[in-house]
C-alpha cells in the first residue's frame, strides 16, 4: 500500500544562500558548519512515510525543527531539498493553485494558540474553510452543526472566541479543521497551551476522535508522555535530525541512542507496553490461566507477578496461543538495569 | 565623552570662521536656488500646456484647446463639489442636487425644492446612533453636543462642515486602505512610501495650498484635496501596522483552510485588523477637522470660513464660538469612531427585524415625527421656522461673553505682560537669535552631523547631511536658522511643561483619563483664535508666535509623558515599593528614565505642533520661513516656492525625528522594553 505520506530526504535550512550551501555539502550537513555560513537547519535529512490510519507523533524540545518538518509536509514552508509525496503526487512541484485544492480537500490543520477567526463566532469558523471552498452557505452551516455536536460544543454555536476558554477553542480549532473532512489531519502542539488536566481531557477527546474518523495524523508534540499515550508511530527529533522513528513499546525497550534514552528512562513502562511487546515465544508446561496479548503490562502485572507458574498468552481476537510470559522476564522488564 | 568633544569641535568653529561673504564655510552658495522656479515652470506647464485637447465650450460656442492636465483637474474638482453639496442638501435641503438630475428651468417653474432636515431630527438620530455604538452615555454626549450646536445658531456652517469631513473621508480611507494593504503585501512599495509619507506628515500645510489653488482652484473641492494630501498619511501607517499585528497563525489558519491570496487579503487579514484600520479612519476625521480653517483659504465654506470671517474683523468671541463648534463636532466624531472600531461584534441571527435595524427604524420614526412638527410650525413662525434651523442671529451666544472677558485681561494685565514681553525678546529671543544666525554653515553641519553619528552611525549622519544641504544651498538658509532657533526654544519649553504636566495627569487616574479630552479640544480648537488671543497681549513679535507654539506643542508633549510614564512595567514599580522610595526617588529612578524613549518620540510630535503654529506665526509677520510661504502666495514662482520651502520645514522636522527615533530605539532595547 502507497503510505499517504513519503518523505525522502528532505532538507530544510534557513539562510540566504542555504541551497547552494546544501548543494555543495553533498549530504553531509553539519550544523556547526552551517551556523558559521550564516545559516540555521531546521530539518536535516528527514526520510519517514506515514501510513493510511496511522498516526505519527513527531516529538521534541524546542528548536529540534519539528514544526519546522511539520511546515515542510504541509507547504506553509518550502523545504530547501527533498522529495516530499503526498498520495503519490509530489507537492514540492505543485503550484499554488494545486496548493489550494490540496488543502481545500485533503488537509486540516490544528494550531498550538487556536488560531480563530476573532471576528466571527464559533459556527462561523468552523464553516470557514467549507464557504472558502465555495460550498452554500445552508450546506456549510450544516455542517458546521454536525462539527460542533462532534466536538461537544452544542449550545455555544453563536459564541465568540473571546468568550471561550481555552480549551473550548481547541475544539473549534479541531471542528474547524475536520470541517472539510480530510484525509490528512496535521496537529501543532494543539495541547500545548492548555493547563494539564484539560490537556488529558482533551487527549482523552482526541484518542475518542480517531477511533471514530481513523484519518492519517502528523502530531507535533513537545510532550514525551503526551506520544507515548497517542503515537502509532513516534519520530523523536534532535537539531533537525531524526534520531529514532518506532512504535511506543519499541523506542521505550531499545531506545537508539543517548538522547532517546534520556526520554524512556524515566518512563513508567507498565503504562506503555503491551504484552505481546516483551512476551516469550509459546511453551508446551504453560499453565491454565491465560493472558491476552494486547493487554497493557499494568494491568496484568499483579496477575504474573503473583504466580511462579509459567502463564499463556493469547491472541484475543482468535483465542489462539501467540506466546508465553512469566514472572521474572516482567520484573526484569519493569525493574531491571536499562 | 563624545558629546563633549562634538561642543568643543563646535565652538571652536563657531569663533573661528570669519563672517565674510563669499567663505563658504559661513554661509554655502546658493547653487539651487533656480529650483523653486523650475518647479514652478512644471506646474504651470503641466496646468496649462500639457496634452492639449480640443473641447467643446458651450458658452462661446467654438473649439477651444484646453490642458488634458487642466480638463481631468476640473473634473475631479466637479466631482468632489457636487458630492459635498449633495451631502449638504440632503440635511439643509436645497436646489442645487435636484437640478444636475432635471432642468434648470423645470425646477424653477414648478419650484421644487428638497426638504430640509429638521435639526431635532438629527439630534435624535445622532442619540440613537450613539446608543447603538457605545450606550447610553455616548448617545447623550452626541445629542447634547448636537444641541448646542443647533441652539447656538451654528447649524448651517456646522452642517457644511460636517458634509466636507462626510465626503473626504472615505476618499482618504479608500486611497489609504489600498497603499496600506500595497505597502504590507510587497515590502519594496513598503520602504518606498516611508520617506514619502515622513514628508508628506510634516510638510507645513500651508506649503500645499499655493500649488492645490493653481491646479484647482479655489472652492470646497480645494480644501478637500489639501485635507486628502495630510490625511492620507496616518491612514497607510495605520493599515500597515494593523496587518503587520495579525497573528501569524491566524494567516497560517488561513492558508491552511485553502484560501486563495484574495480571500486571504479580505477575508482573514483586514478583518482581524479592523481596530487598527478603523483607529485609522478615526484620526483621518480629526484631521479633516483640524484643517477646517486652513481649508477655508483656499475657499472651503463652513465653520472655518467662519472663523476666519470673523477674525479678520477682529470679533475673537465669534471666533471662539466657531471653533469651539469645531471641537464639539471633534469630540463627539472623535468617540463614535473610536466606539465603532472597537465595539465587538453583536451577533444577529437571533435578533428579529427591529432589534436588527433599530438605529434606522427609530432615527426615520423621528424624522417623520419632526418633520411634522417643523411642517406643524410653518404654519406658526411666520418668517423663520425655528423647527428648521435656528440662525445665527437669533441663537444662544456666548461670544460677547468671550469678548469681554478677553478685554478684562487685556485691561488687568497689560503693563505687566508688556513689561514680561520685553525682558522675554530682549534677553532671551534676541540672543537666541542672534546665536543661530551667527552659526557658520560648517559648524552647523559638523554638530547635526556629530550628533547624527553618535547616535545613529554614518547612515544617519549621511541623511542628516543630506537634508540640510537642499537647504543650505538655497537662498533661504537665514531664514531657514530663524525657524530652527523659533522651533528648539518652542520645542524646549513645550517638552518641560509637558513632562510636569503630564507627571501630575498621570498620578491620578482621572487625571490619566482626562488626557483624551483634553487633547481632542487642544488639537482640534482652531490655533488661529488663541494666536489673535496672544497678539493682542503681546503684540506682532516673535513673543506670540512662541507663546502659541508653546501651548500648541505642549498637547503631544504632555500625550506622550503620561504613555510612557504608563508604560514602565509594573514590576519595576513594584521592585521600587519594597526598597522604600520616596514619590520623587521613584519618578526620577524608575519612571523617567524608563518613560524617556517614549516621551523623545513625543519630542517629535512636539516639534511638528511646533513647527506649525511657527509657520502659522507668519501671518502676523516673523522673518522666518512661514513667512516666506505666505508671501509665496501672491508671487508668481508662488508654487513652487511654497511646495520647496514647505519641503525645507519638513527635512528640518525629519533630520530631528530620525535622531530621536534611533536613540529611542537604541534606548528602548537597552532597557529591554517593547
Amino acid at each position: 500500500m502507497t503510505p499517504v505520506i513519503d518523505c525522502t530526504s528532505v532538507y530544510k535550512i534557513f539562510g540566504n544562500n542555504a541551497s547552494k550551501l546544501l548543494q555543495n555539502s553533498n549530504g553531509k550537513v553539519d550544523a556547526k558548519t552551517f551556523q558559521e555560513a550564516g545559516c540555521i537547519v531546521g530539518v536535516n535529512n528527514a526520510t519517514f512515510s506515514v501510513n493510511k490510519g496511522e498516526m505519527l507523533v513527531v516529538m521534541g524540545l524546542s528548536g529540534s525543527g519539528k514544526s519546522t518538518l511539520l511546515r515542510c509536509i504541509s507547504r506553509l514552508t518550502d523545504a530547501t531539498s527533498g522529495k516530499i509525496l503526498i498520495d503519490g503526487e509530489d507537492i514540492c512541484l505543485m503550484n499554488n493553485k494545486q496548493l489550494i485544492e490540496l488543502r481545500r480537500e485533503k488537509m486540516g490543520m490544528v494550531f498550538q494558540n487556536f488560531a480563530l477567526l476573532p471576528h466571527k463566532t464559533v459556527i462561523e469558523n468552523i464553516a470557514f474553510p467549507l464557504i472558502i471552498k465555495g460550498t452554500t452557505l445552508d450546506n456549510s452551516m450544516h455542517k458546521a452543526r454536525e462539527m460542533v455536536e462532534l466536538v461537544g460544543l452544542k449550545g455555544r454555536e453563536n459564541y465568540f472566541p473571546r468568550e471561550l476558554s481555552g480549551g473550548q477553542q481547541q475544539r473549534v480549532g479541531i471542528a474547524r479543521s475536520l470541517a472539510v473532512e480530510p484525509d490528512i489531519w496535521f496537529l501543532d502542539e494543539p495541547f500545548s497551551a492548555l493547563d494539564p488536566l484539560i490537556r488529558k481531557e482533551m487527549q482523552d477527546e482526541f484518542l475518542r476522535l480517531q477511533s471514530v474518523l481513523n484519518k492519517t495524523i502528523m502530531f507535533v508534540t513537545h510532550d514525551f508522555d503526551e506520544a507515548l499515550r497517542l503515537a502509532d508511530r513516534i519520530a523523536i527529533m534532535k537539531d533537525g535530525i531524526i534520531e529514532q522513528l518506532d512504535t511506543p513499546a519499541k523506542i521505550v525497550l531499545n531506545p537508539a541512542t543517548e538522547y532517546v534514552k534520556k526520554f524512556t528512562q524515566d518512563v513508567p513502562r507498565e503504562k506503555v507496553l503491551r504484552v505481546n511487546a516483551i512476551m516469550d515465544g509459546p511453551v508446551q508446561n504453560a499453565g491454565s490461566n491465560s493472558i491476552s496479548s494486547d493487554a497493557l503490562l499494568e494491568s496484568v502485572a499483579e496477575k504474573i507477578l503473583n504466580t511462579q507458574e509459567i502463564l499463556s498468552v493469547k491472541d484475543p481476537k482468535t483465542n489462539q496461543v501467540v506466546g508465553s510470559i512469566n514472572q521474572s522476564k516482567v520484573i526484569k522488564i519493569l525493574f531491571g538495569a536499562q | 565623552m563624545q558629546f563633549g568633544i562634538l561642543l568643543i569641535v563646535f565652538l571652536v568653529l563657531y569663533f573661528s570662521v570669519s563672517h565674510e561673504e563669499g567663505n563658504y564655510f559661513w554661509r554655502l552658495p546658493p547653487i539651487l536656488k533656480a529650483i523653486p522656479l523650475i518647479l514652478n515652470e512644471f506646474i504651470y506647464k503641466t496646468v496649462y500646456s500639457w496634452f492639449p485637447i480640443e473641447t467643446w465650450d458651450p458658452i462661446f460656442e467654438m473649439y477651444e484647446t484646453k490642458s488634458g492636465f487642466r480638463i481631468a483637474t476640473q473634473y475631479l474638482s466637479q466631482s468632489l463639489n457636487i458630492a459635498i453639496t449633495f451631502i449638504r442638501e440632503l440635511l439643509l435641503g436645497g436646489t442645487k442636487t435636484i437640478k444636475l438630475l432635471i432642468s434648470d428651468s423645470f425646477v424653477s417653474s414648478h419650484g421644487l425644492h428638497w426638504f430640509a432636515i429638521p435639526w431635532p431630527a438629527f439630534v435624535a438620530a445622532t442619540f440613537f446612533l450613539g446608543q447603538q455604538l457605545g450606550g447610553f452615555r455616548l448617545g447623550l454626549i452626541g445629542a447634547i453636543g448636537t444641541f448646542y450646536i443647533a441652539v447656538f445658531g451654528q447649524w448651517v456652517p456646522s452642517i457644511e462642515t460636517f458634509s466636507f469631513v462626510v465626503i473626504t473621508t472615505p476618499i482618504c480611507f479608500t486611497i489609504g486602505l489600498s497603499l496600506g494593504i500595497w505597502g504590507y503585501l510587497d515590502k519594496k512599495i513598503e520602504i518606498a512610501l516611508q520617506p514619502i509619507l515622513n514628508v508628506m506628515q510634516t510638510m507645513p500645510q500651508f506649503a500645499y495650498l499655493v500649488p492645490i489653488i493653481a491646479l484647482f482652484g479655489l472652492g470646497d473641492h480645494a480644501g478637500s484635496l489639501a485635507t486628502i494630501v495630510i490625511a492620507t498619511p496616518p491612514m497607510i501607517r495605520n493599515t500597515i501596522l494593523g496587518l503587520k499585528k495579525v497573528a501569524p497563525e491566524v494567516v497560517e489558519a488561513g492558508i491552511m483552510s485553502g484560501c486563495t491570496k484574495r480571500q486571504l487579503l479580505f477575508k482573514v487579514l483586514i478583518p482581524t485588523a479592523r481596530k487598527d484600520i478603523l483607529n485609522g479612519v478615526n484620526t483621518v476625521i480629526m484631521q479633516c477637522l483640524a484643517m477646517v480653517v486652513i481649508a477655508s483659504f483656499v475657499g472651503a465654506k463652513g465653520l472655518g470660513l467662519d472663523l476666519k470671517i470673523a477674525l479678520n474683523s477682529l470679533k475673537i468671541g465669534k471666533a471662539a464660538e466657531a471653533g469651539l463648534c469645531i471641537v464639539i463636532i471633534a469630540v463627539v466624531l472623535d468617540r463614535y469612531t473610536k466606539a465603532w472600531a472597537n465595539k465587538a461584534n453583536d451577533y444577529f441571527a437571533d435578533l428579529n427585524f427591529y432589534q436588527r435595524n433599530r438605529f434606522w427604524v427609530l432615527s426615520i420614526a423621528s424624522l417623520l415625527i419632526f418633520s411634522i412638527i417643523a411642517y406643524v410650525g410653518s404654519t406658526i413662525f411666520s418668517k423663520i421656522n425655528y423647527f428648521y434651523i435656528i440662525p445665527i442671529e437669533k441663537g444662544v451666544s456666548i461670544g460677547p461673553y468671550i469678548d469681554h472677558a478677553v478685554d478684562w485681561v487685556w485691561e488687568t494685565f497689560f503693563y505687566a505682560l508688556n513689561d514680561f514681553n520685553k525682558f522675554f525678546i530682549g534677553n532671551i529671543l534676541v540672543p537666541m537669535k542672534h546665536f543661530y544666525l551667527g552659526m557658520p554653515v560648517i559648524a552647523t553641519f559638523v554638530f547635526a552631523m556629530g550628533v547624527g553619528f553618535i547616535i545613529g552611525g554614518w547612515r544617519i549622519a549621511l541623511i542628516v547631511c543630506g537634508l540640510l544641504l537642499f537647504i543650505a544651498f538655497s537662498e533661504y538658509w537665514d531664514r531657514a536658522l530663524i525657524t530652527m532657533y523659533m522651533a528648539t526654544f518652542a520645542v524646549i519649553a513645550a517638552s518641560i511643561n509637558g513632562i510636569i504636566i503630564g507627571t501630575i495627569f498621570s498620578q491620578t487616574e482621572r487625571g490619566s483619563t482626562f488626557t483624551p479630552i483634553a487633547r481632542d479640544i487642544f488639537e482640534t480648537f482652531p490655533s488661529f483664535v488663541y494666536l489673535i488671543q496672544v497678539i493682542f497681549l503681546f503684540n506682532i513679535t516673535d513673543t506670540s508666535v512662541l507663546i502659541a507654539a508653546v501651548v500648541y506643542a505642549t498637547v503631544p508633549a504632555t500625550r506622550y509623558t503620561v504613555w510612557g510614564l504608563k508604560s514602565v512595567p509594573l514590576q519595576l514599580h513594584e521592585a521600587g515599593t519594597m526598597s522604600g522610595v520616596s514619590k520623587f526617588q521613584r519618578w526620577s529612578n524608575i519612571e523617567i528614565p524608563l518613560a524617556l524613549p517614549h516621551m523623545m518620540l513625543g519630542v517629535n510630535q512636539t516639534l511638528v505642533f511646533g513647527m506649525q503654529l511657527v509657520i502659522l506665526g507668519a501671518l502676523i509677520g516673523t522673518e522666518d520661513l512661514g513667512q516666506m510661504i505666505f508671501s509665496a502666495l501672491s508671487r508668481p514662482d508662488g508654487a513652487g516656492l511654497a511646495l520647496i520651502l514647505g519641503t525645507f520645514v519638513s527635512f528640518i522636522t525629519i533630520c530631528v525625528d530620525v535622531i530621536i527615533r534611533k536613540w529611542a530605539q537604541d534606548r528602548k532595547k537597552a532597557l529591554g522594553i517593547d
